[in-house]
């Protein structure tokens, strides 16, 4: 494995409160050293990273990479592959597959599988009720021991609250962060967009926000309770984001994330019936994008996720309450962020990285997130200024739904190092 | 207008129409309506032309006054229901509507439960497509020919004050009469309960009312909404009979009016639910008008969208 040395990069490390210009210098698949001036000697791959960003490997620990059974929309060469062309150097995988992740030996496959394919890393996150039926517990320790890092029945969100803290209670004992997909589906009924002046004006069903923000709350209320580490997906409210931090100043054991699309575009976007800009939970309004963008700046989300998930185009091209919802994320998030939070001046870069990266090692309890000496070499290097226009047909990704296409962004990944190994750039 | 400025174009909804389109959607229709109350009423206007109405929805009225719309104009016009169509082998709408256009129809006619389902169809054919009905979203030809209605009966609609009583939420016929009838310069004004409005109508150009007394005061007309049964199981209202008295328009309700208000509905009606048993055959009625403009509108419709060179072929 060759050694390699990144000069000059402007290091944004903020586990380590770093955000200087610095070299950063791998060997053996390890952070060497961070420092001014590295020397190292022997066979170097040098790189010159002068104006670019060179922070700890990018983590997005929602995303649904399709496997095992729906190969046809992504399997883990396509995902893992757009996870590193879009600067991530891990992902954690939903289990909504088919059939669902909630037996070890699926976990270990998976686990397996992704290493062979020598590009981001793959975390799992195995369901939290047998086939997210959310009526029985999935054997949580044997999971845990085959690799699984958190449980989460994602979209089939557990209604039942006496079922939920059993869960949570049980996930505690075996130390399992719980992710929760928070929606009352009574409430939500139906529902294909937001619910409000565009929804009626298309005579599409609501997703009313109160439905999103009554479950946080039951969220929030179960995890002082058992005390589960208790993350909250896709946040998409600016109700949902004052709960979050209502709960945290409680002393909550609570995390939460938001996603690239909920601050920069707004249920206008369904205008059309694109059902590219279909997505649960659904895109909101700009009074929610600007809660978003103030929530990441502070704080209240801890990280950002894109709940990436790719459909085939023939599923995307029906009636729009009939199209599935979801849409890509892994190779524009990055852009949506640097063109949307730190160009206006919303987010700074350490708190940016923070979210993108540091928190969410954190969230799932793995290695990772940080450029410290010793940890495994996990860096995305950053061009911070170059203007790109997203293309679909260049996607590494096999999913092609994304609201994005045609948009000029700014700021992309150049070079994704994994464990030391170049494998994007 | 211009010559055929909507030769080529689809007519998908009301909304964003503005008043110079929708008034030639009405005068044309005007003259159609001459044709059709002759005694031989068919013309040559489309021969050659076909017509393809592809339901996903029960219809009977819609259905069939498309259908004469076309005939009497000499259209071949093929009717495909939603049961009879290749969906129900698993075909997407796309790919139903590729193979409609592969066999050369010149106009795609749709109804469909989905919202925006029309709006689609045009994107993914070059013919026009109409749409009969989609969703909850809208049903432009019925709101044209109410406008066309109301018109003839009252005159210009600058001012007139019109009261839609019922389930706005789940009503295509509403939305599409909201956008053609505040366009055309009425005050539009929206009666129904809590339950049955959709969040933020009131942001639409409307005034909205829990009350038939306050929502009929002074009005025109009063277009009475078709009430499904079956919304009483999701607790969107207690009872027909409690329906009936709070937002029923009956001949003590139509007091609430001016004397000479015009009454119309949709159809299919629901006697005793929310329009009084008798109502409907009384002379403040005009729900047989309506059936008739539908037709008028619906040549029109067809004969501006087809782009033919005449009225009368």
């Amino acid at each position: 494995m060759k050694t390699i040395l990144l000069r000059g990069g402007h290091v944004v490390d903020p586990a380590n409160n770093i955000d200087a210009i610095s070299d950063v210098l791998i060997q053996n698949g390890v952070i060497k050293a961070v420092g001014l001036n590295l020397v190292a000697t022997g066979d170097i791959d040098v790189r010159d990273c002068s104006g670019l960003i060179v922070a700890p490997g990018l983590i997005d620990i929602h995303v649904h990479l399709r496997e095992p059974g729906q190969e046809y929309k992504e399997d883990l060469t396509t995902g893992l592959g757009a996870a590193a062309a879009g600067g991530f150097t891990a992902v954690a995988c939903m289990p909504n597959t088919a059939p669902v992740i909630d037996s070890a030996p699926i976990v270990r496959d998976l686990v397996t599988r992704a290493k062979d394919v020598h590009k981001a890393r793959l975390w799992v996150i195995a369901a939290l009720s047998k086939g997210m039926k959310n009526t029985e517990l999935t054997e949580m320790a044997d999971l845990k021991a085959a690799g699984a890092v958190a449980v989460s029945d994602d979209a089939y969100q557990v209604q039942d609250p006496l079922f939920l803290r059993r869960a949570m209670e049980y996930a505690t004992m075996v130390n399992l962060p719980v992710l929760l997909h928070c929606e009352n589906t009574t409430l939500s009924e139906c529902g294909v967009m937001n619910e409000g002046l565009v929804s009626t004006e298309l005579g599409l069903k609501g997703l009313p926000r109160e439905a999103y923000e009554l479950d946080v709350a039951r969220a929030g209320l179960l995890a002082m309770l058992t005390g589960a580490k208790t993350h909250i997906l896709h946040v998409s409210t600016r109700g949902e984001a004052e709960l979050v931090r209502h709960f945290k100043q409680k002393g909550a054991p609570l995390t939460a994330e938001t996603g690239p699309h909920y601050w920069c575009i707004t249920d206008e976007a369904v205008h059309g019936y694109n059902t590219h800009a279909k997505m649960n939970p659904p895109l909101r309004t700009r009074d929610d994008c600007a809660a978003m963008a103030a929530a990441v700046a502070d704080g209240t989300m801890d990280a950002i996720a894109t709940d990436h998930a790719p459909h085939a185009d023939y599923e995307k091209t029906q009636e729009f309450a009939l199209a599935p919802f979801g849409i890509v994320g892994l190779e524009t998030s990055l852009a949506l962020g640097i063109t949307h939070l730190i160009q206006t001046g919303k987010v700074t870069w350490t708190r940016f990285i923070d979210a993108m990266s540091t928190q969410p090692a954190k969230i799932i309890g793995v290695d990772g997130g940080t450029l410290t000496p010793g940890k495994a070499a996990d860096v995305t290097v950053i061009d911070p200024d170059v203007s790109w226009v997203v293309d679909t047909a260049s996607f590494v990704s096999k999913g092609r739904n994304t609201p994005f296409d045609g948009v000029e962004l700014t700021g992309r990944a150049v070079m994704t190092i994994v464990g030391g190994e170049v494998v994007h750039g | 207008m211009s010559t055929k400025p909507l030769a080529g174009s689809d007519l998908l909804g009301l909304k964003g129409l503005d008043r110079e389109t929708l008034n030639h959607y009405l005068t044309t229709a005007a003259e159609f309506e001459q044709i059709i109350r002759r005694d031989v009423k068919k013309v040559p206007t489309l021969k050659g032309k076909s017509v393809i109405t592809l339901f996903y929805e029960n219809s009977t009225r819609t259905r069939t006054s498309f259908e004469a719309a076309g005939k009497y104009m000499s259209a071949d016009v093929i009717n495909i229901s939603g049961s009879t169509s290749s969906t129900t082998k698993g075909e997407s709408l796309r790919d139903t509507l590729l193979t409609l256009q592969a066999l050369t129809a010149d106009c795609i006619i749709m109804r469909t439960p989905f919202s925006g389902a029309p709006e689609q169809a045009a994107a993914w054919v070059d013919v026009p497509v109409i749409n009969a009905g989609d969703g909850m979203h809208e049903h432009p030809t019925q709101g044209l020919l109410d406008a066309y209605t109301i018109q003839k009966v009252k005159g210009p609609l600058d001012g007139l004050k019109v009261a839609i009583v019922g389930d706005v939420a789940h009503s295509r016929v509403a939305r599409s009469n909201i956008w053609a009838l505040s366009t055309l310069g009425a005050n539009v004004h929206l009666v129904g309960p809590n339950t049955l409005m959709p969040r933020e109508i009131s942001q639409l150009p409307v005034t909205v009312h829990n009350t038939l007394e306050s929502g009929l005061a002074g009005a025109d007309v009063v277009m009475v909404l078709r009430l499904q049964l079956e919304r009483m199981s999701k607790a969107l209202f207690p009872t027909a009979r409690e329906y009936h008295m709070t937002f029923g328009i009956n001949e003590a309700t139509l007091r609430y009016a001016k004397p000479d208000a015009i009454v119309m509905h949709p159809g299919p009606m629901n006697r005793g639910l929310e329009i009084g048993g008798d109502l409907p055959d009384g002379h403040q009625s005009v729900i047989s008008q309506q059936v008739t403009s539908g037709v008028a509108v619906r040549m029109a419709t067809l004969y501006l969208l087809l782009g033919a060179d005449g009225i009368e072929g």
